[in-house]
């Protein structure tokens, strides 16, 4: 599938119809999320015939990308019910399989054996701070290949160390800095949209854990 | 909910030292097909609990999976392609997934297990 066919798909997505702020819901827009995957399948083959996880998937937008890039299991995992049913009803319109669990990830337990790659665009923990790492401590917990995050590009030295340091990443890498688009869709929002640097991070989980 | 995603997952409240494999009660299961890709499947006897697949499989009617293992079996495309309708064909649809310890009850609904805990399993 080529990469402009990927960003149409993915921008025929329902996304949330009422999001939670205190979840940082915010949606993957489709030219990040179609870039994000088609990346980490072109540059590394870590889709296509993988199993994958999409962590805090909300409307399921990077797990459905993974889903349309051939990987054979694609698991999204999110605590709101009403965001796991949008993503649900989009993988049925894209005529996709991809599988939900509704979970805590913090108090998710996984093997660490199964899954290859975890995708995610967790929240950035402006809200609920360390939300972010907490995610990424999920991730390299379960991934057993690969995974590809999201994270505000001021956080770039911090998210690095912490990897390295803490989550026994055998290698972190900043893969392309993108500008995301933050519509306006919570009241304290002042204007129409604002544009965050973000990093697109791959990061390889270290063999012992 | 397909057999793989089960095998990964296991209770997670507080307190819980053996809290995989979780016990299957069904409600309602379909099957979907999916095209049978042999390299993917092959990798996959490697990874998954034997033992946690044999006896999810059968909670769901579908008791064609060998007990064991056996080195040579990785050749035989019958067995691989039971395994494949066993990992990734069967599908909870409504139901619960039991803890092993506690008999908690994770209920399935739409394919979704809700793995939610309470304040108190937290």
């Amino acid at each position: 599938m080529k990469l402009k066919q990927l960003e149409g798909l993915l921008g025929s997505l329902e996304q949330f119809s009422s999001p939670k702020i205190e979840l940082e819901q915010y949606p993957t827009g489709p030219h990040i999320a179609s870039r994000m995957l088609y990346t980490a399948e072109t540059s590394y083959g870590d889709v296509t015939s993988k199993v994958v996880a999409d962590f805090g998937c909300g409307c399921g937008t990077l797990g459905l990308a993974a889903a349309l890039l051939g990987a054979e299991h694609v698991i999204g995992v999110d605590i709101d019910a009403d965001s796991l049913e949008i993503a649900y009803e989009n993988a049925d319109d894209l005529e996709v399989d991809m599988e939900f669990v509704q979970s805590d990830l913090k108090s998710l337990r996984w093997g660490d054996r199964i899954v290859d790659t975890v995708v995610m665009n967790p929240p950035f923990g402006t809200r609920t701070k360390g939300a972010d790492m907490d995610f990424l401590c999920a991730a390299m917990k379960v991934a057993s290949g690969a995974v590809y995050s999201l994270h505000k590009t001021t956080t770039r030295e911090h998210v690095k160390r912490i990897a390295l340091r803490d989550y026994n990443a055998s290698s972190a890498e900043v893969l392309c800095e993108l500008r995301y688009d933050v519509p306006q869709l919570y009241k304290f929002h002042k204007k129409k949209v604002v544009d965050i640097a973000v990093d697109l991070w791959r990061f390889v989980p270290g063999k012992e854990r | 909910m397909r057999l793989l995603t089960h095998n990964m997952l296991s209770s997670n409240i507080k307190g819980v030292t053996q809290g995989f494999p979780l016990q299957i009660e069904v409600t309602k299961s379909i099957t979907k097909q999916v095209d049978f890709n042999p390299d993917f499947i092959k990798n996959m006897l490697v990874k998954v609990e034997w033992k946690a697949l044999v006896e999810a499989a059968r909670a769901m009617g579908y008791g064609e999976l060998p007990e064991t293992v056996e080195v040579g079996m990785v050749e035989d495309e019958d067995f691989l392609r039971k395994f494949h309708h066993a990992l990734l064909e069967i599908h909870l649809e409504e139901g619960f997934l039991v803890c092993p310890q506690t008999g908690r009850k994770f209920p399935v609904c739409k394919g979704i297990p809700n793995m939610l805990l309470n304040e108190d399993e937290v």
